[in-house]
This record gives C-alpha cells, sequence and structure tokens, in this order.
C-alpha cells in the first residue's frame, strides 16, 4: 500500500504539468479534460495526503477554469480540509469555497472543523476558515459558529478581525440571531483605530443600510465622525454610501453633514471621492442648494471630460437629479445632446435617458423629431432604444404630455417606417389605445392606418405585422371617418396579405367585414335618402324615423360635424354607385373564395362568415338588380342591424373592472360547484348557428332582432336569451346582481363604456346618439381647445406604478435588528427586578441600540450604564473626550434641554440626555414611528 | 455585498480566473461568464469601462491580452472598482514582477490568495499591497 502511495506521489502530475500539458493541445481540449478529470479521479481516491490535494488541486483548477464538475467531490474536499500541513489545508478550504453550497450534503460533517480552525492559534489557519465561511455559511453553519465569529470580533489580531467583520454579514444574512450577539462588538469596531478594521466595518455597514437604512440610524455620531476624520478614500467613499442611505431618513443629519461632504468634494483629488460626493450630494442631499450648485459643477467638468468613464458617470449621476434639478440636466443639455452620437453605445443610452427626462409638452415634438433623426442614422439597438423610450414618455400616464394627437398618431406611423423598428407590440398597443381614447385623433389614426395598409412593401417586415394588425383594427373600426373606405378595402384585400400570419390575418379579414357593412349601409341610406326626397311615404326601414336621425347614426353626421375641412368625404360618400358597391362583393367573393379552405380556424370561420354575407346580399341583389326602388327589405334590415352593431363605441377597460364586481352576499367560491350541474343538467346548450354572419358584436345583434320581428334566423338568440331569463328567475343566487330589466341581463356591458346602460335597445340606442349628436356639437365649439379629451378612467387605468421605494426587507434580518432596538423597550420590566442577571453581552448591546427607543425607564438608562464602564474596549479616554465634545454639538441645537443632566457620569451622560429629550417628545409613543437620531451630536 | 465576482479573461475569451462571491451553479456561471465576456471584449478603447448586465455593473480594465472584470451591485462606487482592478494588477506585479497571462495561468492559486485577503464575502478588506502580499510571501518561504 505504501509502496503504490509512493509510486503515485512520484508519477502523478502536478497542476503545473496538467497546464501545460493543456497549452500543448496535443489531443483536443474536451478529450485532455475528461482525461485528466478520469486521472484525477483515481488519485483522489489515494491514503496519501499530498496525492490526494494535488488530485483536487488539479481539480479545483479545471472547475473553476474549464467549468468540470466537481460536486462528485465534496468528501474528499472535507477530508483535505482535514489535514495537518497548512498547504494542503489551503487547497481544501479553497475547493469548499468554490463547490460547496446550501445543498451540498456534507456540510454538516464541516463544523466541528471550521470551529476548531476559527479558533486555531495560528492567524493564517483562522483566515482560511472564516474566508470559507463568508462563502458557505448556510443557517446551521452561521447558528452554531457564531460564538466563535463573536470571539474573533474582538481579537486584538487585526488580520483576523477584519476578515471576520466581513463574514459576519453573511451570518446576520443566513442567521439574523446572530445579531443579537455580536452587533455590539460589530459597531465597537467603529471606533477602532485600525483603518483595516474600519474599512472591513464600514464595508458591512454600507451593506447593511442599503437593506433597511433605518434601523441604522442611531450610529450616525459614529459615521460622521468617521466621515470628516478619516483621510482613506476608501473608507470615506463607503461612509458617504452609508449617509446617503440615513440623510433621507432624519433632516437634522443632512443638515449636519452637508458641509462635510463639500468639503471633501472640493479638496479631494480623487475622482473615485469626488463623483461618490455628487452622488451623495444628488440623491440624498437634495434639498441643500449651495451643495447642489457644487456638484452640478463638479458634474459640468466630468461631462466633458476625455475620458469616457468620466462622461457615462456624469451622465448616470445627472439622470439621478432630474427629479429635483431639472435645471441641472439643462444647464448641460448641450453636452447630452452631444453625448448622443457618443461611440460609446452605453454613453447614448444614459444621455437618451436623461434627454427623455427633459422633455414637456412644450417641446415635446422638436425632441422626438431630433431623436427620430438620431434613430434613423443609428444601429438597431440604439435605433429601438430610442423608439422605445420615446413611447414610453409619450405613453406615461395615459399620454400625459401629448397634446396634439394628430401629431402623435402621425409619428407612430413615422416609427413604423423606420427600417429597424422592433417596436411593434408597443406601437400596436398605442394605436389602438388612442384610437379607444381620443375621439379626436380617430380619423388621423385611420389616415395614417391606411398609409401603413395601403404600402405592400410593409407586409414583408414582419416586425411590423402587429402595427398592420392595430392598423387594421383601427381601419375597420373607425370606417366611418375615413376619406375613402374603398380605397381601405382594397389595402385590406391586397393579395400580400397572405405573407401575415393568421391571427392577423383574421383581424384582416374582420375589418374588411366592417368596411363593407359600412359601404353597404351607406349605399342603402343613400338610396334611401333620395327615395326619401322622392317618396317620403315609402321607406324600407322604421317609417317613424326621421333622415337626420339615419344619416346620423352611419356617422356621416359626425364627421361633419367634427371638421368643417371633411365636407370631400362628405360628398364622395354619398356618391357609393351600386357598380362600385358591385364590383366590391365580387371582389370579396373571389378572394374569399379560397379562404375557406385556409388551414386556421380563425381566418376560415371569418372568411365563411364574410362569403355567407356577400352571397346573401347577391341573392336579394339578383332578384331586384335592375330595379332599385324593389330593394328588398331584408337585406337593409340585416345591414343596419349588422351596422348598429359596430357603431357601438369600445372603450378602454380598467385593469381592475374585474375586481369591481362586487362578490355577491353567500356566494362561497371554493364551494364545491358539483351541485351546479343538477342545476344546468336541464339546461340545454342553445346552438350557435344564428351568430354565424356576425362579428364580435353579437350580442348587440341579437338583442336588437328581439325587437324587429323582420330577422328570423336571429330568432335562436332570443330564444337562448328568453331561457337565460328563466334560468336566472330560478337560480338567481348564481347570478351577480344587476339593477337593469330582466329582458337584458345577459347583455354584459362592456366595461367602461360610458353609454353601455342605454345603447341596448333601439329606443335607448336613439337616445344615446341624440346625446352623442349634442356632445359634439359641443366639442366643435370648443375647437379652439389645444388637447383632445383622453377617455381616462377614475382608477386602476393602468397597473399602479409602483412609486413606493422598495420596501425594507421583510425577512429575518431586519427583523432581529429591529428586535434588538425594541428589545430594550420590552425589556424594561425584566431590567428593573434584576438588573444584573443578564449576561453583561446583552446588556451591552441594548447600550449601544436602544440609542433610538422612545420611551424608557430611567432605571434603564442606569442599566445600561453599568456594562459600558465595565466594558474595557469602549471607553477610553479619548473617547469620553469625543462625546464630551458632541455633546457641546448638539446643545447648539437643541434648546431647552434640561441642562442638571450634565453632572452625571460621563459614560452614561449621552444616554440620558437623549432618552430625556425623547421623552419629553413623545413619553407615550412605545412603538417608535421616527426613530430619533441621538441629538447629543447633532 | 459590493463585488459580487471577479473574473480574469484573455482576450480569446477564454477564462484565466473566476472567482465569485455568490453561489451560482456551473452553468450559470458559464452562461454568465459567456454574456459578458461578449458585450466587454466587443467594446473598444474608447468606450467608458462600464457595462451594465442583467442585474450586475460590470467594471473591466484591459491590460495586455488580459480583461480584468468585476461585477458588483448597481450601488458600487465605479470609480473605486477600477482602482480596486489596478491594485490587484499592481500587487500580482509587485509580487511576480512584470506579471503576464502565464503567470497568473500557472499560479492562480497565489492569485486567488491575494484575492482572499483583498476581498472577504464581497467587501474590500485590505488595501495595502504589503499587507497583501505578507501570507503569500510566507507561503513561498514555508513550502
Amino acid at each position: 500500500m505504501a509502496g503504490s502511495s509512493i509510486m503515485e506521489n512520484l508519477f502523478q502530475r502536478t497542476l503545473e504539468d496538467l497546464i501545460k500539458g493543456m497549452r500543448l493541445q496535443l489531443i483536443g481540449e474536451s478529450t485532455f479534460i475528461s482525461k485528466a478529470t478520469e486521472e484525477i479521479r483515481r488519485e483522489i481516491k489515494s491514503t496519501d495526503h499530498h496525492t490526494k490535494s494535488t488530485a483536487l488541486l488539479k481539480l479545483c483548477y479545471l472547475s473553476a477554469v474549464h467549468g468540470v464538475d466537481m460536486s462528485w467531490a465534496c468528501f474528499h474536499v472535507v477530508e483535505v480540509m482535514s489535514s495537518s500541513r497548512f498547504a494542503q489545508k489551503r487547497i481544501g478550504y479553497h475547493a469548499a469555497s468554490q463547490s460547496f453550497h446550501d445543498d451540498t450534503p456534507v456540510l454538516l460533517l464541516i463544523t466541528n472543523q471550521l470551529r476548531k480552525d476559527l479558533s486555531s492559534a495560528n492567524h493564517f489557519e483562522v483566515s482560511l476558515a472564516l474566508e470559507c465561511l463568508s462563502r458557505i455559511a448556510t443557517p446551521d453553519l452561521a447558528r452554531d459558529l457564531t460564538p466563535e465569529l463573536f470571539n474573533l470580533l474582538s481579537t486584538a489580531r487585526v488580520f483576523v478581525r477584519k476578515k471576520a467583520i466581513a463574514v459576519v454579514l453573511r451570518l446576520f444574512d443566513k442567521y439574523p440571531d446572530a445579531v443579537r450577539v455580536c452587533f455590539k462588538r460589530l459597531v465597537e469596531n467603529l471606533e477602532s483605530s485600525d483603518p483595516q478594521v474600519v474599512t472591513a466595518v464600514i464595508g458591512v455597514f454600507c451593506e447593511l443600510a442599503a437593506k433597511d437604512p433605518r434601523s441604522y440610524l442611531p450610529l450616525a455620531p459614529e459615521f460622521y465622525r468617521i466621515l470628516v476624520d478619516s483621510k482613506n478614500n476608501w473608507i470615506l467613499i463607503k461612509v458617504l454610501k452609508v449617509f446617503a442611505k440615513l440623510a433621507p431618513l432624519e433632516p437634522r443629519l443632512g443638515k449636519r453633514i452637508v458641509e462635510p461632504v463639500c468639503e471633501h468634494m472640493r479638496r479631494s483629488g480623487a475622482k473615485s471621492l469626488v463623483f461618490e460626493c455628487v452622488r451623495t450630494v444628488l440623491t440624498s442631499l437634495s434639498g441643500y442648494e449651495s451643495a447642489v450648485k457644487l456638484a452640478v459643477e463638479k458634474v459640468r467638468e466630468l461631462v466633458d471630460d476625455q475620458d469616457p468613464n468620466l462622461r457615462y458617470l456624469a451622465l448616470h449621476v445627472l439622470s439621478v437629479a432630474v427629479p429635483e434639478h431639472l435645471w441641472a440636466v439643462l444647464e448641460n443639455k448641450e453636452a447630452v445632446i452631444k453625448s448622443l452620437s457618443d461611440e460609446d453605445s452605453n454613453i447614448k443610452i444614459e444621455s437618451l435617458r436623461l434627454l427623455m427626462a427633459m422633455v414637456s409638452e412644450s417641446h415635446l415634438a422638436d425632441i422626438s423629431r431630433v431623436l427620430l433623426n438620431y434613430a434613423l442614422k443609428s444601429d438597431p439597438e440604439f435605433c429601438n432604444e430610442i423608439l422605445g423610450s420615446i413611447l414610453t414618455t409619450c405613453g406615461r400616464n395615459v399620454y400625459e404630455i401629448v397634446d396634439d394627437f394628430d401629431w402623435y398618431v402621425s409619428l407612430l406611423g413615422e416609427m413604423a417606417t423606420i427600417p429597424n423598428c422592433q417596436k411593434g407590440e408597443e406601437i400596436e398597443t398605442q394605436l389602438v389605445d388612442i384610437g379607444m381614447r381620443v375621439r379626436d385623433a380617430r380619423m388621423q389614426l385611420v389616415q395614417v392606418g391606411r398609409d401603413l395598409l395601403i404600402d405592400p412593401a410593409l407586409l414583408g417586415n414582419v416586425h411590423l405585422h402587429r402595427i398592420l394588425c392595430a392598423a387594421a383594427w383601427v381601419a375597420g373600426e373607425y370606417v366611418e371617418v375615413a376619406s375613402n373606405p374603398f380605397e381601405l378595402m382594397d389595402a385590406l384585400l391586397q393579395p400580400r396579405t397572405s405573407l401575415l400570419p393568421p391571427s392577423i390575418r383574421a383581424v384582416y379579414i374582420n375589418a374588411a367585414f366592417k368596411i363593407l357593412i359600412f359601404c353597404l349601409d351607406c349605399y342603402l341610406l343613400q338610396n334611401e335618402g333620395s327615395k326619401y326626397e322622392q317618396d317620403a311615404g315609402f321607406n324600407p326601414r322604421n317609417t317613424t324615423e326621421s333622415f337626420d336621425d339615419l344619416s346620423a347614426e352611419n356617422g356621416i353626421e359626425r364627421v361633419a360635424t367634427h371638421d368643417q375641412t371633411i365636407t370631400p368625404t362628405f360628398v364622395e360618400k354619398k356618391n357609393f354607385m351600386h357598380e362600385s358597391i358591385v364590383n366590391l362583393l365580387n371582389r370579396i367573393e373571389l378572394i374569399f373564395g379560397p379562404l375557406i379552405a385556409n388551414q386556421d380556424v380563425d381566418v376560415l370561420e371569418r372568411a365563411q362568415n364574410m362569403l355567407s354575407l356577400v352571397l346573401l346580399i347577391k341573392g336579394e341583389n339578383d332578384n331586384s338588380f335592375q330595379d332599385v326602388d324593389k330593394k328588398d327589405t331584408r337585406v337593409s334590415a340585416i345591414i343596419k342591424l349588422m351596422r348598429d352593431a359596430f357603431t357601438m363605441e369600445l372603450g378602454p377597460v380598467s385593469t381592475s373592472a374585474q375586481g369591481r364586481v362586487a362578490v355577491p352576499d353567500g356566494l362561497v367560491l371554493k364551494e364545491n360547484l358539483g351541485d351546479l350541474h343538477a342545476i344546468c343538467g336541464d339546461i340545454e346548450l342553445p346552438s350557435s348557428s344564428s351568430f354565424s354572419t356576425a362579428g364580435p358584436h353579437l350580442t348587440a345583434t341579437s338583442d336588437a332582432s328581439s325587437s324587429n320581428p323582420l330577422i328570423n334566423e336571429e330568432s335562436g338568440a332570443l330564444n337562448e336569451s328568453t331561457s337565460l331569463i328563466e334560468h336566472r328567475k330560478r337560480h338567481g343566487l348564481y347570478y351577480l346582481p344587476s339593477e337593469k330589466s330582466e329582458i337584458v341581463t345577459d347583455e354584459y356591458p362592456p366595461a367602461n363604456d360610458p353609454k353601455s346602460n342605454s345603447n341596448i335597445n333601439d329606443e335607448a340606442s336613439e337616445l344615446v346618439k341624440l346625446t352623442e349628436q349634442s356632445l359634439l356639437l359641443k366639442k366643435r365649439t370648443n375647437q379652439t381647445k389645444p388637447r383632445p379629451v383622453v377617455v381616462k378612467l377614475d382608477d386602476g387605468d393602468v397597473a399602479p406604478i409602483s412609486v413606493q421605494r422598495p420596501e425594507p426587507r421583510g425577512d429575518s434580518l431586519s427583523g432581529a435588528i429591529k428586535d434588538v432596538l425594541l428589545g430594550s423597550e420590552t425589556g424594561p420590566s425584566m431590567s428593573q427586578s434584576n438588573p444584573y442577571d443578564k449576561s453583561s453581552r446583552k446588556q451591552k448591546e441594548k447600550k449601544k441600540l436602544g440609542t433610538n427607543v422612545q420611551s424608557e425607564m430611567k432605571e434603564n438608562v442606569v442599566d445600561a450604564e453599568k456594562p459600558d464602564s465595565e466594558n474595557p474596549n469602549s471607553s477610553g479616554k479619548n473617547h469620553g473626550h469625543t462625546r464630551e465634545r458632541r455633546h457641546r454639538g448638539k446643545e447648539k441645537i437643541v434648546e431647552g434641554e434640561e441642562h442638571d443632566q450634565r453632572g452625571k457620569k460621563k459614560s452614561g451622560h449621552r444616554h440620558s440626555r437623549r432618552k430625556t429629550h425623547q421623552r419629553a417628545k413623545s413619553p407615550l409613543n412605545v412603538v417608535s414611528q421616527t426613530p430619533e437620531i441621538p441629538d447629543f451630536l447633532l | 455585498m459590493g463585488i459580487r465576482f471577479v473574473l480574469m479573461v484573455n482576450k480569446q475569451g477564454q477564462t484565466r480566473l473566476a472567482q465569485y462571491y455568490e453561489y451560482l451553479t456551473l452553468e450559470e456561471r458559464r452562461a454568465l461568464e459567456g454574456e459578458i465576456v461578449r458585450k466587454c471584449l466587443a467594446r473598444n478603447e474608447h468606450k467608458c469601462s462600464f457595462v451594465e448586465h442583467r442585474n450586475y455593473k460590470i467594471v473591466y480594465r484591459r491590460y495586455a491580452s488580459l480583461f480584468f472584470l468585476v461585477g458588483v451591485d448597481d450601488g458600487e462606487n465605479e470609480l473605486a472598482i477600477l482602482e480596486f482592478i489596478h491594485l490587484l494588477v499592481e500587487t500580482m506585479d509587485r509580487h511576480f514582477g512584470n506579471v503576464c497571462e502565464l503567470d497568473i495561468m500557472f499560479h492562480l492559486e497565489k492569485v486567488h490568495f491575494m484575492l482572499e485577503e483583498m476581498v472577504v464575502n464581497g467587501c474590500i478588506v485590505e488595501t495595502s499591497k504589503a499587507n497583501i502580499l505578507t501570507p503569500v510571501q510566507l507561503l513561498d518561504k514555508t513550502s
């Protein structure tokens, strides 16, 4: 056995051999690695420690640099860790920190090894264990090793202490209860005179404060001292970061630190420190005008610097200043715009962000124009960055900053035609959204949609399909404001539409359907109109309706009233010729014929609907082809019904619409719904055949049929609704409550449709149209008003943007710190009765951490004094002196303070002062709402 | 945790050193390194040394054929990290004498040792070259 291990040892390749072999690459890298791994697997089983550790070292190398799995070797890692030779132990520890994680099974085995090494006299061994612990500590390990770390936190060996301090961060994270034990000593280290220790501890507090700043307010005095006294830039940067978190929580603190920060900013030659000062001022001290001025001055130096790093950072930090100091950005406007053509895309993006932040209503158009030009010239990535930011900025808060929607809609259209545009989805959403919200923009919208639809080249670009989809929808929905419906129809029917995906094609067909209905309706109306003039006695429609009402219904009136320049449209629409309609029908038949064999059901179904309608109309037309006067009333009735259905406006839907439907009393959603089957069993599913010819507005159509006996095809729907009504009567419990009459209960109104309540039966719709008309008339008088009405929902229009600051981690760490802080609050009764039976450790903590407790017993103050005087670490001569100094500093700010407290023992002084002050403020408020800064310093 | 990882990558994109201060699986590491290296190596001298990637900010610097990439939290001071990289290079330079890629390849564990002295748990704990090198030199002496 011994012999074999010597042989192994002799012939084992070292790491250096391995690397050299790899570099030679006689065989391919992957083969080499797999061979080497095989070799390692063999060697690592060796009983010889040297062979084993060398094998592990090689494995670590392969794992770190070439990504070879080493989880299988975890047990060997533990063995090597326990080696008595430092060099081998080091390899083991390195392997452990590299490969162990929370789920590594052998983690349970190393607790004792770690404990042993943490307490070792050799500080390099301690350092190894600390390093390892900082990476692999689990809650269990952290709990078990807390005592060892506690000891190390005050060890005289700085080499170890600074590492222990850094490890505490992980300890707190994994095992929050460690805070109770270690926090006090951690804080003591802030007062250390050793810069290494202070570097480490301020680093830890910087991380802790980033997560839950409020808890560390009581330590502000210590941080302040470091800020003023330290000469080390690393430390200063970290302490500035801490203050950046603390200052917003406590106004007095800002007042206090602003001067030292400015001093550093003025005097330091280190760019990193200056930059950190600038960032601190702009993020957290933005209320101090002079400081901000100084910071902006520094930014101006940076923003024009040769070094791209400084330029980037300057722009980055400016964006922080935007919300409160827009002037700072405006002052640097030129530099920002210049950066837009910087070589570095990161700098470009920063400047773009800034530019968007500067945008306001007044120059939105100009800036967008400039940006679009940049987008045209830029690489695809930055181009889309630009487009994306324009879209977000303009769309923010329901187009808050857009005044001129005609302009904005054209801008969207222009964006779509930029070759690199990949923002199809965003543009689609906005096009549709504007259509629904901004009535005045619809004409321009249809115009833009037409331009997009009509261009056959665009159909080939996949990124534009979503935009075309929106354009088609808009064209169909708002066809009544189109200048030329036939042109739209041509665009929608063009052969290249076969390039579209089926879902979008279906939208195209549906849009074509709506346009067809519109054209037919106009045509019929026109004939009726002429007939009405010739022969007032005969009107195929309801003769009680006046001509004016009819024309209002199809929107012509609306257009005309909207803007006088539309008169040509009006005239054009009057000229729906018989031939053109017949041509249209023929073309639809021709083009949609092949589609009924389409693979996609959606396309298939809609094409079928369309064809059926066309055939129906043609069938009727054939009978009366020569004689318009004998026009069949049936067709016109159908057309009218559909038209009515389509004129119902779609409104934006609130994201919280569903939530607003109250859950009726007695409805238990989680109950077993099995019994529902019994109730529903007797209801036959209504046949859906009657829905074959209409689009998404079926319910409206079917309902309208109830008042129009001419249509018998639709009677199925009527049956359905009556059966529903019956069902409702019987099982009202399962229905949502409704104040409407029973006859319309199956009609769920579109959410937020302003006229949803009344648009259901004919009389009501008539009324609505009248009101609509009056509304429009009113609008015309207000034509000079610059900004059109944008439909906004009262609440929850868009998902609420959470502007609240990231909530302090609700996890156990901040919980533990709070516990420690509030611990002395629940403590008093205990400490009153037996003040000395607690461990001195605990008392020390309480003393340090209880500093922001609002109401505390006086006994407790005395209680807290004791350990401090006992504590060898904390009270030195120097210490007492600084306290005295700070104390005096405080008196300047806080007046009306009782001065008799001064006679107290020095060490207890600060606490009693603070506490009496706080007591005076809110004696009974136990739960501290706004933790006080210990004002003895401020 | 301030520093999340330190990478050294040569200009061919081969990883020479990888030190993570948080646990990532091998796949995650490989993916992350690939993405970052692709992003950073494509940038030229005239571009800034900061790249945002996922939730990291990458601060990198190129020395001859070797890229030093440090992944930090968003709040970290970028310029300080650049200084940190420079300090690391200077420290290696003092130890190896005119340090090059091969030195790092063949003495990886020493470089790790130095890094361990400088950074514990993502916090920079040591910034003095002499202090950083003491344990490394001791180790050299004993072996």
